[in-house]
């Protein structure tokens, strides 16, 4: 890989021990991936921020890294818990403290601790054809595909070290010809709600693994739809990229010859749905919207659902999303609407990565294909796969 | 005899220790314990065994990116490997050698390591030397 000058410079440690650490490992990866250069970034999103998954280990390497900033606007993935409701939520103090902690290492290095999967609904929003270094594999996923910026499925060291530097290496997502449909999907299922196009996702993923899907017969999506299509297939895939014929901004560029051609019908849809749910009956004790982060818009139609209805005793209802957003629907009254009805608003942290079993959550009705999947090995809870608007229904006791 | 390797560097620093060889990929996290080196993951090769002072020679690395971090807690611990030899190296482990300071090397030339082989690695140059 070539290196300019000053590149080389911080390499040798010029730069101080940050800056070259953070060059090391760019440099590392664009041997492996043979990148030819490093190219500049508009900005990054780091993985690797609730307690849970970075752990002590990782929050002393964050804070081995103190004495130098990010080159970029860089933001963060959820936390283990909300960052000021930590106490409503139930989260033990000694978890909060390290929690805390993580996030002050982070923003020691000049990073917004805006902790969520959407930065591009709080703030992080590229344009077109940007290069950027994103972790959070459902963000990635959105950012290639409905925004057409460029980036790879980051881990959270390696986009910390992009940001740290500024610039990432010169291959996989970003050059045009690894950008190119290498599976058809045909949708021959009407999509109705949102969490159909969380089961077509999933479906998707399982299928294409790594390739990038070219989507017909899906004619129209809203933000939230895209949003829950891309997570889910970059959970159960490692799908990167997709584009969907009409609606995505790339897909009228790029040339269809994929070799290989699926269909997605009314049978698969229903299977999808079945195969999500693992708990044997109906009761959940939590009932939570928000994987990926809920939109302004999702969040007023939790609001209006729950109008003039009372969560049943003893079960729950938490919506998660960003800490930008939540104000936004504070100050709508969606806020004050949710909790007049007995749920809750958190923001900066989700139902995949707070410790769920330790706040007494055993099993809990998502209507996000992502949480389905990683529900039962990572918060370890089971999982009842709804519709929004069933979810919430099952919330109030009014079937 | 000593054999000179050719291979490419990864981890910068220079190494030697006796080869821990293992012909399936290691998963950090989750596959080794971060307090004692110690191989956890069930039904593998190296279970059971420690790889805290040994140059470890693997195919490749698998599983969670938090894998890195675990790297580091072995380092910090006392407990990693000396080096490492990679078939292919992913993105995991040659982070996790980075911010932990493990020299490693990848891609060497065809030759069949041996657990228990006295081993040189020189992760600046990029070579490898078995005695």
């Amino acid at each position: 890989m070539y290196l300019t000058r000053a590149e080389e410079e911080t390499l040798n440690g010029n730069a101080g021990y940050t800056k070259q650490k953070a060059m090391e490992i760019l440099v590392a990866l664009g041997k492996i991936y043979e990148a030819d250069r490093l190219i500049p970034i508009a900005s990054a999103q780091i993985a690797g921020v609730s307690y849970r998954s970075l752990g002590d280990s990782g929050t002393e390497w964050i804070e081995s890294l103190a004495g130098d900033e990010v080159e970029v606007p860089t933001t963060l993935n959820p936390a283990g818990m909300d960052l000021g409701r930590w106490r409503d939520m139930g989260i033990p103090e000694d978890f909060a403290k390290r929690q805390l902690h993580i996030i002050k290492a982070y923003s020691d290095l000049g990073i917004t601790p805006t902790c969520s999967c959407t930065p591009y609904l709080a703030g992080n929003l590229p344009s077109f054809g940007q290069h950027v270094a994103w972790s959070e594999s459902s963000a990635v996923c959105y950012a290639n595909s409905v925004i057409g910026a460029r980036t790879n499925r980051e881990g959270g060291p390696s986009a910390l070290a992009a940001a740290l530097i500024g610039k990432t290496p010169n291959y996989g997502y970003h050059l045009s010809e690894n950008r190119q449909p290498t599976l058809q999907v045909y949708v021959r299922s009407k999509l109705k709600r949102g969490s159909d196009f969380a089961a077509l996702g999933f479906w998707m993923g399982r299928r294409a693994k790594n390739r990038v899907p070219y989507v017909s017969g899906v004619h129209s999506a809203r933000l939230e739809d895209l949003k829950q299509l891309g997570a889910a297939m970059a959970s159960s895939g490692g799908v990167a990229l997709y584009h969907v014929e009409g609606v995505t901004p790339e897909s009228r560029a790029v040339q269809v010859e994929p070799n290989e051609k699926i269909s997605f019908g009314s049978r698969e849809l229903r299977e999808t749905y079945e195969s999500l749910t693992t708990a044997k009956s109906g009761w959940v004790d939590l009932v939570c919207f928000g994987c990926p982060h809920c939109s302004l818009g999702e969040i007023q139609r939790i609001a209006e659902l729950v109008r003039g209805k009372k969560v049943t005793e003893g079960l729950r209802l938490w919506v998660f999303t960003s800490a930008v957003v939540r104000s936004r629907a504070e100050e709508k009254g969606f806020v004050q609407a949710i909790e007049r009805a007995g749920g809750q608003v958190f923001s900066d942290t989700c139902m995949v990565v707070a410790p769920m079993r330790d706040l007494g959550v055993r099993r809990m009705a998502v209507n996000s294909a992502k949480a389905a999947f990683y529900g039962p090995t990572v918060p370890k809870v089971d999982i009842v796969f709804e519709s929004l608007e069933d979810s919430v229904r099952m919330a109030t006791g009014d079937d | 005899m000593t054999r000179h390797i050719q291979c490419r560097p990864i981890a910068k620093g220079i190494a030697e220790g006796s080869a821990l060889v293992s012909q399936e990929p290691v998963t950090f996290f989750g596959g080794v314990d971060p307090e004692t080196g110690t191989v956890i993951e069930k039904n593998h090769p190296l279970n059971g065994q420690s790889i805290s002072g040994r140059v470890l020679v693997f195919p490749t690395g698998k599983g969670s990116t938090v894998g890195s971090y675990v790297l580091y807690r072995l380092a910090r611990n006392g407990k990693a490997p000396k080096g490492m030899v990679c078939q292919d190296a992913e993105p995991i482990v040659a982070v996790g050698a980075i911010i932990s300071g493990i020299p490693m090397v990848d891609r060497p030339e065809d030759y069949e390591f041996e657990t228990g082989q006295w081993i040189h690695i020189d992760g600046e140059k990029g070579s490898i030397t078995v005695e």
